[in-house]
Parts: C-alpha cells; sequence; structure tokens
C-alpha cells in the first residue's frame, strides 16, 4: 500500500516536472488531435509508422514514417534516392542547400516539398473504414441468396438502416422514378460518414482517426455530389439556372452569376458542415479533458468527465445525424437538378 | 487548423472511394436493395393474395347464405304447396264423396220410386181385376133370373130421372 503511494507520488511529481519543462498547452494538444499525422499514435510512445510516398523530382521515393524517429523540427534528415528530406508540422520538406530547413518571419518553412502521397492516418482510416465496410456488407448482401425470407442476424440490423435510406431519404427528395440511379452513391456516402464518425469516437487503436474531421475528406464527398449533381442536371435545371423563370430579361446579368454561385455553395455548405460539426465535438470533448491539466488539479476530472461523457452520447448523435444530413442534402440536391419540370 | 499535404488526402480519398463505391454497388447495394425490393413485391402480393381470397371467401359465403337463403324459401314454398294441394285434395275428396253419396241417394231414390210406382201399378191392377171378378160374379148372380134383370131395368130406369 506504502509503495503504491510512494509510486503514485513519484508519478505525479515527474509529471509536475514535465508540466514545469514545457507548459501545457491545450491548442497544441487539440490541433494534435484533430489533424493528419504521418504516424498512427497509439499509446504512450509507441506508435504505428504509415508508408510515406513522395512523388520527387527523381520520381517515386516510398519509405516508412518511422525514418524520421517523431521528429517534427526538421532536425531528421531522411535520405532517399540521392534527396534529402525533413518534416516540419506534418510536411515533409527537401532540404536546403545547408541540408536544413529555411523559415520565414511567421516561422513557416520556404523549402521546396515534393507530392505528397502518403497513407497518412486519416487514408489509414478510410481504408480501414471502407474494409469494414465491405466486410459488414458483402456477407449482408450474400445472406440474402441464402435466406428469402425476413432478414436475420446482420442483415435484420442493417435492412432497416438502408431501407430508411431509401424510403426516407432518397424516394422523397428525387423521387419514385429516378432514386433507384442514386442508392449506390447515397448508400455508400451515408454509411461511410456515420461508420467513419463512429471510429472517430473510439478512442483507441485502430479507430481513433475521425476522416469527417478533416476538410479535406469532406470536401472530396461534397465535390462527388457537386459532379453527380451537375452531370444528372436536366434541361430544367440548367434552365433554371441561366434563363431563371419569371425573371424579367433584364435582370438575368445579376441572376445568372446569382444562381451559378448557388451551385456552388450546395457543396461548399455540405463540405463545411460535416467537418465543423464533428470537429467542434472533438475539440468540446478535448477541451474539457484539457481542463483538468489547465486547472493542475484532480478535483476538476469529475466535472470534465461528467460533460465529456455528456459531449460523448451527444457525438454519438451527432455522428449519425450529420451522416443523414450530408445524405439528405445530396439527395436533395441530386433531387432539384433531375425533377421533372412541373 | 492548418492543412497540410492535401493532395494525399485527395487523391486516397477519390481512389478509395471510387473502388468502395464499385465494389460495394455490385456487392452490396444492388443485391439488398434488389433483395428488398423483391421481398416486398412478394409481401404485397401474399397480401394481395390474402385479400382476394378472404373476398372470395365472402363472396362464397354470401352465396352459400343466398343459397340457404334460396333453399330454405324453396322448400317453404314446396310445404305450402303441398299443404295447399293436400287441402284441396281433401276438398275435393270431400266434394266428390258428396257427389257419390247425392249421386246414390238420388239413384236409391229413384230405383225406390219406381219400385214403388210398379208395385202401385201392380196392386191397381190385381184390385181391377179383382173388382172385375167380383162384379162379374156379382153381375152373374143378379142377372140370374128374370125378375132380377127385370128389377134392375127398373132400378136403372128409376135412376135416370127425365129433367
Amino acid at each position: 500500500m506504502a509503495s503504491f503511494a510512494t509510486t503514485a507520488q513519484e508519478h505525479e511529481d515527474t509529471h509536475n516536472e514535465e508540466a514545469a519543462e514545457e507548459a501545457f498547452d491545450p491548442t497544441e494538444l487539440i490541433d494534435h488531435h484533430t489533424k493528419d499525422s504521418h504516424e498512427f499514435h497509439i499509446v504512450g510512445s509507441v506508435s504505428m509508422p504509415l508508408p510515406v510516398i513522395l512523388w520527387t523530382d527523381n520520381g517515386l521515393v516510398t519509405f516508412m514514417s518511422s525514418a524520421f524517429h517523431h521528429d517534427e523540427e526538421g532536425k531528421v534528415v531522411v535520405e532517399r534516392n540521392g534527396m534529402k528530406f525533413v518534416r516540419v508540422h506534418d510536411e515533409i520538406y527537401y532540404t536546403n542547400a545547408d541540408g536544413g530547413v529555411t523559415y520565414d518571419e511567421e516561422h513557416h518553412p520556404t523549402n521546396e516539398r515534393p507530392l505528397n502521397f502518403s497513407i497518412t492516418k486519416n487514408v489509414f482510416t478510410l481504408m480501414l473504414t471502407s474494409i469494414l465496410m465491405l466486410v459488414i456488407f458483402i456477407p449482408v448482401a450474400r445472406s440474402y441468396k441464402r435466406n428469402e425470407r425476413a432478414p436475420k442476424g446482420l442483415a435484420a440490423f442493417m435492412e432497416p438502416l438502408v431501407v430508411f435510406v431509401r424510403d426516407d431519404i432518397a424516394k422523397p427528395n428525387i423521387g419514385e422514378k429516378k432514386y433507384e440511379k442514386f442508392m449506390p452513391y447515397l448508400l455508400t456516402v451515408f454509411f461511410l460518414i456515420w461508420i467513419g464518425n463512429l471510429f472517430g469516437l473510439i478512442p483507441f487503436f485502430p479507430f481513433q482517426g475521425t476522416l469527417t474531421n478533416d476538410i479535406i475528406f469532406t470536401g472530396v464527398l461534397a465535390t462527388i455530389t457537386f459532379l453527380i449533381t451537375i452531370f444528372n442536371g436536366n434541361k430544367h435545371y440548367w434552365g433554371h439556372i441561366f434563363a431563371t423563370p419569371g425573371v424579367p430579361k433584364w435582370l438575368l446579368p445579376i441572376m445568372i452569376p446569382v444562381e451559378v454561385l448557388g451551385m456552388f455553395t450546395k457543396p461548399f455548405a455540405l463540405m463545411i458542415r460535416l467537418f465543423a460539426n464533428i470537429t467542434a465535438g472533438h475539440i468540446i470533448i478535448l477541451s474539457l479533458v484539457s481542463l483538468i491539466f489547465i486547472f493542475k488539479s484532480v478535483a476538476v476530472a469529475p466535472i470534465s468527465i461528467a460533460f465529456s461523457l455528456f459531449m460523448y452520447v451527444l457525438e454519438l448523435l451527432v455522428a449519425a445525424l450529420q451522416a443523414y444530413v450530408f445524405t439528405l442534402l445530396s439527395a436533395l440536391f441530386i433531387g432539384q437538378a433531375v425533377e421533372a419540370h412541373h | 487548423m492548418k492543412v497540410t499535404h492535401p493532395e494525399s488526402l485527395i487523391f486516397w480519398s477519390i481512389i478509395v472511394f471510387i473502388i468502395l463505391f464499385v465494389l460495394l454497388r455490385k456487392y452490396a447495394w444492388k443485391p439488398i436493395l434488389g433483395a428488398v425490393k423483391s421481398r416486398e413485391a412478394s409481401i404485397n402480393k401474399a397480401l394481395d393474395t390474402a385479400e382476394e381470397a378472404r373476398k372470395e371467401l365472402q363472396n362464397l359465403q354470401a352465396d352459400n347464405e343466398k343459397l340457404l337463403k334460396e333453399a330454405r324459401a324453396e322448400r317453404d314454398a314446396m310445404i305450402k304447396e303441398a299443404r295447399e294441394i293436400k287441402d284441396k285434395m281433401i276438398t275435393d275428396a270431400k266434394g266428390q264423396a258428396q257427389v257419390e253419396a247425392d249421386k246414390m241417394i238420388q239413384q236409391a231414390r229413384q230405383s225406390i220410386d219406381s219400385e214403388k210406382q210398379a208395385a202401385l201399378a201392380d196392386l191397381k191392377n190385381q184390385v181391377a181385376s179383382l173388382s172385375v171378378e167380383i162384379a162379374e160374379k156379382v153381375i152373374k148372380r143378379e142377372l140370374s133370373s128374370n125378375d132380377r134383370q127385370l128389377k134392375l131395368v127398373d132400378d136403372m130406369l128409376d135412376e135416370v130421372t127425365l129433367n
């Protein structure tokens, strides 16, 4: 008992020392947890290295991110194919002539950088999510071949969700006649976002990474919705943009830019909404946990944990809600593009 | 929040999403949606069939009811008719019997009458012949002597008074 207390005391001491060494910076912690990375942090100082894939001036260069030894300050130089690379805050640069990093006044590196196609944490999470989806849905689909009666097992759980997407998202927004063509896209997006969101809420390896708090990923999804919208837009849709019915001719020079802008604001809103909702949730949870370290008091922990728990439960709802909203709005935009003239 | 190396996630997102989409569409969504749709169709069909069967049963029941009603009405009509026939037969029989009886009585009466007439006629004949025999005997005795013949003529002449 005594030894345990001593250990605890020691632990606290070391912690205090660490805290003294470098002041706790919640912004950095939150940034670290919400942004992409070349490594997958597991626990403590243990990380899973991920492949770095660079398209350099001399062609493709690949190596594991462990080559940087967790360095983010440009101190470790990795030499491959006669080129030297350093990593500064998750970005990989060529070294300058001195073999180091040149910074501008705002402490941003000014070095050239190769195109980076690394399997980062978010890419890894995306792949994992995709594999999970395949593992879930392909057997579900197979089960229908064996069982033509009421669904059983996993199929019984997934089918209402699929039917929900069909009956409550696709049909009312796209219309009975045309919805079928867009069902695969809507289902893929719905489950990818939902499972992706849920992955982010599982706080241990190999989940942890949140696809949907990366604006790039939400941007890609929004762009796909946008492309589907414009490629399926019928005469009526384009007519509405370039010759808005019921608007006097002389107003068209104003209306056309507004309508064209409207085409882009819709997917833009999709991108921001999903990104912001998920990121905000994560930031709140991380902030609540950070409070313990800001106040340097265990007494804050119960409050922090209670609020975090509340936020977690809320996030569970938001995870499904945002998947629903994204899919619903995608269906709505597609519906507007394909709707028959009335 | 600074976005680093956007090209990696853009590139992989597109590639992974397309692969995922193609695989899921072919091996998951189409079979699932197809199965759900065909099951819905079969459920609807089954319900329709059940509804139809129910209606048919109802019709059948109604038909049965109708048939039963008709049969009952027919039976009632038949009973009624039979009763009527019976009554009529009885009445007819009664009437006929009456007529027959009347006829028989009539015949009997007639035969009695004719017997009576015959008897009377016979009686008259016998009485007449008896009278004639008596008269003959009386006359024979009266006219047996001249005196008596003369007396008779006298009497008769007396009787025939000149008026």
